[in-house]
Protein backbone atom coordinates (compact mmCIF):
# COMPACT_ATOMS: atom_id res chain seq x y z
CA UNK A 1 0.00 0.00 0.00
CA UNK A 2 3.11 2.61 0.41
CA UNK A 3 1.60 4.26 3.11
CA UNK A 4 3.07 7.28 4.59
CA UNK A 5 3.21 7.39 8.27
CA UNK A 6 5.25 10.30 10.17
CA UNK A 7 8.92 9.40 10.06
CA UNK A 8 9.76 10.18 14.57
CA UNK A 9 7.41 6.65 14.65
CA UNK A 10 10.45 4.10 15.57
CA UNK A 11 8.94 0.70 15.99
CA UNK A 12 10.00 -1.93 18.80
CA UNK A 13 8.36 -4.97 17.88
CA UNK A 14 7.47 -7.67 20.81
CA UNK A 15 5.54 -10.67 19.81
CA UNK A 16 2.11 -9.70 21.62
CA UNK A 17 1.18 -6.71 23.19
CA UNK A 18 0.95 -9.25 26.32
CA UNK A 19 4.45 -9.21 26.63
CA UNK A 20 5.15 -5.33 26.81
CA UNK A 21 5.44 -4.69 30.57
CA UNK A 22 4.85 -1.15 32.91
CA UNK A 23 8.75 -0.39 33.02
CA UNK A 24 8.95 -0.68 28.88
CA UNK A 25 7.21 2.09 28.60
CA UNK A 26 8.89 4.19 31.42
CA UNK A 27 11.99 3.62 30.28
CA UNK A 28 11.44 5.24 27.02
CA UNK A 29 10.01 8.16 29.15
CA UNK A 30 12.36 7.85 31.03
CA UNK A 31 15.11 7.95 28.00
CA UNK A 32 13.45 10.38 26.65
CA UNK A 33 11.01 9.43 24.12
CA UNK A 34 8.25 12.63 23.85
CA UNK A 35 5.64 9.52 23.86
CA UNK A 36 4.63 5.88 23.28
CA UNK A 37 2.27 3.84 22.40
CA UNK A 38 1.20 0.33 22.26
CA UNK A 39 -0.37 -0.77 19.18
CA UNK A 40 -2.25 -4.21 19.64
CA UNK A 41 -4.04 -6.34 18.31
CA UNK A 42 -8.61 -5.22 18.15
CA UNK A 43 -10.48 -6.62 21.17
CA UNK A 44 -11.63 -10.11 21.01
CA UNK A 45 -8.76 -10.82 18.45
CA UNK A 46 -5.47 -11.84 20.47
CA UNK A 47 -4.15 -15.04 19.68
CA UNK A 48 -3.31 -15.56 22.91
CA UNK A 49 -6.66 -14.70 24.35
CA UNK A 50 -6.01 -11.84 26.63
CA UNK A 51 -2.53 -10.08 25.59
CA UNK A 52 -4.27 -7.06 24.47
CA UNK A 53 -6.26 -6.65 27.08
CA UNK A 54 -3.67 -7.08 29.78
CA UNK A 55 -1.32 -4.46 27.63
CA UNK A 56 -4.38 -1.87 27.77
CA UNK A 57 -4.28 -2.29 31.82
CA UNK A 58 -0.34 -1.64 31.95
CA UNK A 59 -0.96 1.08 30.11
CA UNK A 60 -3.41 2.44 32.22
CA UNK A 61 -1.13 1.45 35.34
CA UNK A 62 1.83 3.62 33.61
CA UNK A 63 -0.74 6.68 32.81
CA UNK A 64 -1.31 6.65 36.09
CA UNK A 65 2.12 6.52 37.92
CA UNK A 66 2.96 9.30 35.09
CA UNK A 67 -0.16 11.52 36.31
CA UNK A 68 1.15 10.95 39.60
CA UNK A 69 5.04 11.91 38.62
CA UNK A 70 4.05 15.43 36.76
CA UNK A 71 4.21 13.79 33.32
CA UNK A 72 1.49 14.19 30.93
CA UNK A 73 -0.18 10.58 31.07
CA UNK A 74 -1.33 11.55 27.17
CA UNK A 75 2.08 10.95 26.33
CA UNK A 76 1.40 7.60 26.95
CA UNK A 77 -1.76 5.56 25.13
CA UNK A 78 -3.07 2.15 23.83
CA UNK A 79 -4.51 1.78 20.37
CA UNK A 80 -6.40 -1.53 19.01
CA UNK A 81 -5.01 -2.20 15.22
CA UNK A 82 -5.42 -4.99 13.35
CA UNK A 83 -2.64 -6.49 11.40
CA UNK A 84 -3.86 -5.94 8.47
CA UNK A 85 -5.18 -2.53 8.54
CA UNK A 86 -2.20 -0.86 7.66
CA UNK A 87 -4.62 2.56 7.03
CA UNK A 88 -5.32 2.69 10.96
CA UNK A 89 -1.81 1.94 11.88
CA UNK A 90 -0.71 5.30 9.51
CA UNK A 91 -3.72 6.91 10.90
CA UNK A 92 -2.40 6.32 14.41
CA UNK A 93 0.78 6.87 14.12
CA UNK A 94 -0.82 10.49 13.22
CA UNK A 95 -2.96 10.81 15.89
CA UNK A 96 -0.08 10.29 18.30
CA UNK A 97 2.42 12.22 16.39
CA UNK A 98 0.33 15.01 16.62
CA UNK A 99 -0.89 14.60 20.02
CA UNK A 100 2.13 14.38 21.63
CA UNK A 101 3.42 17.43 18.91
CA UNK A 102 0.66 19.78 21.09
CA UNK A 103 2.43 18.18 23.79
CA UNK A 104 5.49 19.52 23.49
CA UNK A 105 9.02 17.81 23.64
CA UNK A 106 9.58 15.25 26.75
CA UNK A 107 10.51 17.43 29.61
CA UNK A 108 13.04 14.61 30.05
CA UNK A 109 14.76 15.51 26.68
CA UNK A 110 16.54 18.57 27.76
CA UNK A 111 19.29 18.07 24.97
CA UNK A 112 17.03 17.87 21.60
CA UNK A 113 13.82 20.17 22.31
CA UNK A 114 13.15 20.47 18.92
CA UNK A 115 13.20 16.90 17.90
CA UNK A 116 10.51 14.44 18.68
CA UNK A 117 10.70 11.54 19.60
CA UNK A 118 7.63 8.63 19.57
CA UNK A 119 7.88 5.49 20.20
CA UNK A 120 5.26 2.17 18.95
CA UNK A 121 5.47 -0.96 20.98
CA UNK A 122 3.72 -3.27 18.81
CA UNK B 1 3.07 -14.03 53.50
CA UNK B 2 2.95 -10.66 54.38
CA UNK B 3 1.38 -8.47 52.44
CA UNK B 4 2.56 -5.21 51.50
CA UNK B 5 1.72 -2.36 48.87
CA UNK B 6 4.16 0.82 47.70
CA UNK B 7 3.72 4.04 49.23
CA UNK B 8 2.37 6.65 47.07
CA UNK B 9 5.53 8.12 45.25
CA UNK B 10 4.88 11.50 46.27
CA UNK B 11 5.51 10.28 49.47
CA UNK B 12 8.40 8.29 48.93
CA UNK B 13 9.90 11.52 46.65
CA UNK B 14 9.54 13.38 49.63
CA UNK B 15 11.46 10.95 51.68
CA UNK B 16 14.48 11.04 49.13
CA UNK B 17 14.23 14.63 48.28
CA UNK B 18 17.35 15.63 50.16
CA UNK B 19 19.56 12.60 48.77
CA UNK B 20 21.40 12.69 45.56
CA UNK B 21 22.65 9.41 45.60
CA UNK B 22 19.65 6.56 46.65
CA UNK B 23 20.49 2.60 46.75
CA UNK B 24 16.77 1.13 46.37
CA UNK B 25 16.78 -2.53 47.77
CA UNK B 26 14.32 -5.01 47.04
CA UNK B 27 13.19 -8.28 48.54
CA UNK B 28 12.89 -11.45 46.82
CA UNK B 29 10.67 -12.78 49.22
CA UNK B 30 6.96 -12.57 50.31
CA UNK B 31 6.84 -8.64 48.74
CA UNK B 32 8.12 -10.18 45.33
CA UNK B 33 5.40 -12.53 45.26
CA UNK B 34 2.23 -10.11 46.57
CA UNK B 35 3.63 -8.27 43.38
CA UNK B 36 5.14 -4.41 45.71
CA UNK B 37 8.75 -4.99 46.61
CA UNK B 38 10.58 -7.35 43.99
CA UNK B 39 13.19 -6.73 41.02
CA UNK B 40 10.10 -5.70 38.98
CA UNK B 41 8.82 -3.50 40.94
CA UNK B 42 11.86 -1.96 42.26
CA UNK B 43 12.44 -1.68 38.56
CA UNK B 44 9.57 0.48 38.25
CA UNK B 45 10.00 2.69 40.93
CA UNK B 46 13.31 3.35 39.93
CA UNK B 47 12.33 4.38 36.91
CA UNK B 48 9.35 6.32 38.19
CA UNK B 49 11.79 8.24 40.71
CA UNK B 50 14.45 9.18 37.87
CA UNK B 51 12.17 10.81 35.74
CA UNK B 52 10.53 12.64 38.23
CA UNK B 53 13.14 13.92 39.83
CA UNK B 54 15.21 14.70 36.18
CA UNK B 55 12.15 16.99 35.48
CA UNK B 56 12.44 18.65 38.18
CA UNK B 57 15.65 19.30 37.52
CA UNK B 58 17.38 17.72 40.49
CA UNK B 59 18.62 14.22 39.15
CA UNK B 60 18.47 11.43 41.52
CA UNK B 61 21.47 8.73 41.22
CA UNK B 62 19.43 5.62 42.36
CA UNK B 63 21.12 2.21 41.70
CA UNK B 64 18.48 -0.61 42.18
CA UNK B 65 19.55 -3.65 43.84
CA UNK B 66 17.20 -6.47 44.70
CA UNK B 67 18.20 -9.15 48.07
CA UNK B 68 17.33 -12.72 48.14
CA UNK B 69 15.55 -11.23 51.63
CA UNK B 70 15.99 -8.82 53.70
CA UNK B 71 14.86 -10.51 56.64
CA UNK B 72 18.08 -12.27 57.29
CA UNK B 73 21.25 -10.62 58.60
CA UNK B 74 23.58 -13.06 55.96
CA UNK B 75 21.68 -10.83 53.07
CA UNK B 76 21.53 -7.80 54.24
CA UNK B 77 25.39 -8.42 54.90
CA UNK B 78 25.70 -8.35 51.29
CA UNK B 79 25.07 -4.89 50.66
CA UNK B 80 28.19 -4.03 52.80
CA UNK B 81 30.25 -3.33 49.48
CA UNK B 82 27.96 -0.68 48.48
CA UNK B 83 27.22 1.12 51.20
CA UNK B 84 30.04 0.93 52.91
CA UNK B 85 31.96 3.39 50.87
CA UNK B 86 29.94 6.13 50.88
CA UNK B 87 28.59 5.53 47.61
CA UNK B 88 25.14 6.67 48.33
CA UNK B 89 23.34 8.77 51.18
CA UNK B 90 20.51 7.23 51.63
CA UNK B 91 18.83 3.76 51.48
CA UNK B 92 15.54 2.98 50.19
CA UNK B 93 13.97 -0.37 50.81
CA UNK B 94 11.37 -2.18 48.72
CA UNK B 95 10.58 -4.87 52.10
CA UNK B 96 7.96 -5.59 54.32
CA UNK B 97 9.32 -2.98 57.35
CA UNK B 98 11.48 -5.93 58.41
CA UNK B 99 14.09 -5.29 55.69
CA UNK B 100 14.66 -1.46 56.20
CA UNK B 101 14.87 -2.07 59.88
CA UNK B 102 17.22 -4.80 59.53
CA UNK B 103 19.39 -2.15 57.24
CA UNK B 104 19.28 0.17 59.90
CA UNK B 105 20.66 -1.83 62.32
CA UNK B 106 23.13 -2.37 60.14
CA UNK B 107 24.85 0.40 58.32
CA UNK B 108 24.53 3.76 59.61
CA UNK B 109 22.54 5.35 56.78
CA UNK B 110 19.46 7.09 56.55
CA UNK B 111 16.69 4.30 55.59
CA UNK B 112 13.30 4.90 54.45
CA UNK B 113 10.64 2.54 53.71
CA UNK B 114 8.94 2.27 50.38
CA UNK B 115 6.34 0.07 51.09
CA UNK B 116 3.84 -0.34 53.73
CA UNK B 117 3.15 -3.95 55.56
CA UNK B 118 -0.67 -4.49 55.12
CA UNK B 119 -1.39 -7.64 56.28
CA UNK B 120 -0.08 -11.63 56.19
CA UNK B 121 -2.35 -12.76 54.04
CA UNK B 122 -3.08 -14.91 50.64
CA UNK B 123 -3.80 -14.00 46.84
CA UNK B 124 -7.31 -14.64 46.08
CA UNK B 125 -6.71 -14.25 42.59
CA UNK B 126 -4.21 -12.60 40.25
CA UNK B 127 -4.16 -8.83 41.72
CA UNK B 128 -6.50 -10.11 44.83
CA UNK B 129 -4.77 -10.52 48.60
CA UNK B 130 -7.04 -10.27 51.95
CA UNK B 131 -5.96 -11.15 54.88
CA UNK B 132 -6.09 -14.43 56.67
CA UNK B 133 -4.01 -14.40 59.91
CA UNK B 134 -2.71 -11.16 62.34
CA UNK B 135 -0.67 -13.82 64.20
CA UNK B 136 -2.27 -13.63 67.59
CA UNK B 137 0.32 -16.62 68.45
CA UNK B 138 -1.65 -19.12 69.45
CA UNK B 139 -3.57 -20.59 66.25
CA UNK B 140 -7.47 -22.04 67.33
CA UNK B 141 -8.86 -22.14 63.74
CA UNK B 142 -9.75 -25.79 64.03
CA UNK B 143 -12.76 -24.84 66.55
CA UNK B 144 -13.90 -23.31 63.66
CA UNK B 145 -14.29 -25.02 60.69
CA UNK B 146 -10.06 -24.31 59.50
CA UNK B 147 -11.31 -20.96 59.52
CA UNK B 148 -10.06 -17.68 61.63
CA UNK B 149 -11.94 -15.53 63.66
CA UNK B 150 -9.60 -13.53 65.03
CA UNK B 151 -8.38 -12.02 61.46
CA UNK B 152 -11.65 -12.39 59.66
CA UNK B 153 -14.08 -11.14 61.58
CA UNK B 154 -13.98 -7.08 62.24
CA UNK B 155 -14.90 -7.52 66.05
CA UNK B 156 -12.21 -11.00 66.33
CA UNK B 157 -15.54 -12.39 68.10
CA UNK B 158 -15.09 -15.73 69.56
CA UNK B 159 -19.17 -16.56 69.46
CA UNK B 160 -20.44 -15.31 67.00
CA UNK B 161 -21.72 -14.10 65.03
CA UNK B 162 -22.74 -10.54 65.97
CA UNK B 163 -26.30 -8.57 64.90
CA UNK B 164 -24.19 -7.05 62.07
CA UNK B 165 -23.96 -10.19 60.11
CA UNK B 166 -26.83 -9.65 57.00
CA UNK B 167 -27.37 -12.02 53.78
CA UNK B 168 -23.48 -13.32 54.83
CA UNK B 169 -22.10 -10.58 55.07
CA UNK B 170 -20.47 -7.84 57.65
CA UNK B 171 -21.68 -4.57 58.66
CA UNK B 172 -18.66 -3.13 58.19
CA UNK B 173 -18.33 -3.20 54.48
CA UNK B 174 -20.36 -5.20 51.73
CA UNK B 175 -16.73 -6.08 50.83
CA UNK B 176 -15.99 -8.26 53.59
CA UNK B 177 -17.88 -11.71 53.84
CA UNK B 178 -19.17 -12.47 57.43
CA UNK B 179 -16.45 -15.29 58.76
CA UNK B 180 -19.20 -16.46 61.61
CA UNK B 181 -21.62 -17.27 58.09
CA UNK B 182 -18.23 -19.21 56.82
CA UNK B 183 -17.90 -21.09 59.98
CA UNK B 184 -21.90 -21.54 60.05
CA UNK B 185 -21.70 -22.96 56.43
CA UNK B 186 -18.85 -24.98 56.91
CA UNK B 187 -19.49 -26.36 60.27
CA UNK B 188 -22.95 -28.04 58.61
CA UNK B 189 -20.75 -29.23 55.79
CA UNK B 190 -19.12 -31.10 57.78
CA UNK B 191 -21.39 -32.03 60.13
CA UNK B 192 -19.84 -30.59 62.98
CA UNK B 193 -22.48 -27.70 63.87
CA UNK B 194 -23.78 -29.13 67.28
CA UNK B 195 -20.04 -28.15 68.07
CA UNK B 196 -21.11 -24.19 67.08
CA UNK B 197 -22.97 -24.93 70.34
CA UNK B 198 -19.58 -24.32 72.89
CA UNK B 199 -19.06 -21.18 74.21
CA UNK B 200 -15.41 -20.24 74.07
CA UNK B 201 -13.89 -18.05 76.84
CA UNK B 202 -12.15 -14.61 76.27
CA UNK B 203 -9.12 -15.12 74.37
CA UNK B 204 -6.24 -14.83 75.87
CA UNK B 205 -3.68 -12.09 74.35
CA UNK B 206 -0.71 -12.66 75.99
CA UNK B 207 0.87 -14.45 72.92
CA UNK B 208 -0.15 -12.04 70.77
CA UNK B 209 1.31 -7.93 70.93
CA UNK B 210 -0.11 -7.68 74.51
CA UNK B 211 2.87 -9.77 75.67
CA UNK B 212 4.86 -6.98 74.11
CA UNK B 213 7.20 -7.78 71.26
CA UNK B 214 7.85 -11.43 70.47
CA UNK B 215 11.05 -13.56 69.69
CA UNK B 216 11.19 -17.28 69.41
CA UNK B 217 14.86 -18.79 70.63
CA UNK B 218 15.40 -22.28 68.98
CA UNK B 219 18.49 -23.87 70.77
CA UNK B 220 18.21 -27.08 68.23
CA UNK B 221 18.53 -24.48 65.32
CA UNK B 222 21.44 -21.70 66.59
CA UNK B 223 25.65 -22.38 65.46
Amino acid sequence: MRLNYPPNVRIVAVPCTGRVDMIHLLRAIEQGADGVYVAGCMEGECHFVSGNLKARRRVEAVKKLLREIGIEPERVEMFNVSASDGPRFAAVAREMTERVRGLGPSPLAKDHPLDLHLQAVG
Amino acid sequence: MVIAERKPIEEILAMVADFKKVLLVGCKGCVTVCCAGGTKEVGILGSALRIARKKAGNPLALVEHTLERQCDPEYIEQLAPMLENGEFDAVLSMACSVGPQFIAKRYLKQVFPALNTTFIGGSLEHGVWAEFCQSCGNCIIHNFGGLCPISRCSKSLMNGPCGGSSGGKCEVSNEIDCVWQLIYDRMTALGQVDRMRKIFPIKDWSTSRDGGPRKITREDLKL
